[in-house]
């Protein structure tokens, strides 16, 4: 029967043993990244609703947002949404079949991580000189 | 237990039979935040701090607007169905379904309130 060694059977090597690849990390970044993506996508929701309410609402919104610490949480926010936006460009060129060679697959991840940095930069330029 | 054959321990264990289309409802909605995000990016970061009035000017002018709202409808509903993924992947049961249950109802409520907030602006 099937049901011998159930529940006890080896696992197979997980994250634990895996020295780290520029390839799962990267994946595990897309993961990380578009998750925590909730923080600044319900602050920017409060930040529409509160324009709509009005200039107190707005005020209070815009301030907290604009603070320290929410410009600490946008500028980290920006970051992982250019992160997770490259990465969602490389699952696209990856599910149409082109970029499944190793060395391909390791060259898009540096420009997921160079690119997201570089993208920030420009993001962070964009809203305070425009 | 010893007595269940194969068939039928597996049964309700694998796919919920909507793998497929989830993976092309991800495929189409990441498809449309590549464009959407960028644009985005360009119109609110801008904005972010501005007074209240200039806000309210500008996401009253078409093009603004229409990117707000597209970008908040599309994140979110794109984040419903990657946050779902994720909770999938780690936890089972009623724990599983309290939180996609959860996620869904978040992600529709914080997209109807930016459509709401973002008309109510441009109207």
């Amino acid at each position: 029967m099937a049901d011998v060694n159930r529940g006890n059977r080896p696992l197979s090597p997980h994250l634990t043993i895996y020295r780290p690849q520029m390839t799962s990390m990267t994946s595990i970044f897309v993961r990380i990244t578009g998750n925590a993506l909730i923080v600044a996508a319900l602050l920017v929701v409060w930040w529409f609703v509160a324009a709509a309410s009005g200039p107190e609402a707005y005020a209070t919104a815009d301030a907290v947002i604009t603070s320290w610490f929410g410009n600490l949480v946008m500028v980290l926010s920006a970051w992982a949404l250019w992160f997770h936006t490259l990465g969602g460009v490389r699952h696209l060129i990856w599910d149409a079949g082109y970029g499944l060679e190793v060395e391909q697959a390791e060259f898009m991840g540096w420009i997921m991580i160079f690119g997201s940095l570089a993208l920030t930069v420009l993001t962070i330029i964009i809203a305070v000189a425009l | 237990m010893a007595f269940l054959t194969d068939r039928k321990r597996a049964i309700g264990m694998g796919s919920a039979k909507a793998g497929t289309e989830h993976f092309w409802s991800m495929t189409k909605s990441s498809f449309g935040l590549v464009i959407l995000v960028p644009l985005f990016i360009l119109t609110f970061a801008p904005m972010l701090g501005a007074p209240h009035a200039d806000v309210v000017a500008y996401f009253a002018r078409p093009f603004p607007a229409v990117v707000a709202g597209l970008t908040l409808v599309v994140g979110w509903m794109h984040f419903k169905g990657g946050v779902q993924a994720l909770i999938e992947d780690y936890t089972d049961g009623l724990v599983r379904k309290g939180l996609i249950l959860g996620t869904i109802c978040l992600s529709y409520a914080a997209a109807a309130a930016s459509v709401y907030a973002i008309a109510r602006i441009a109207l």
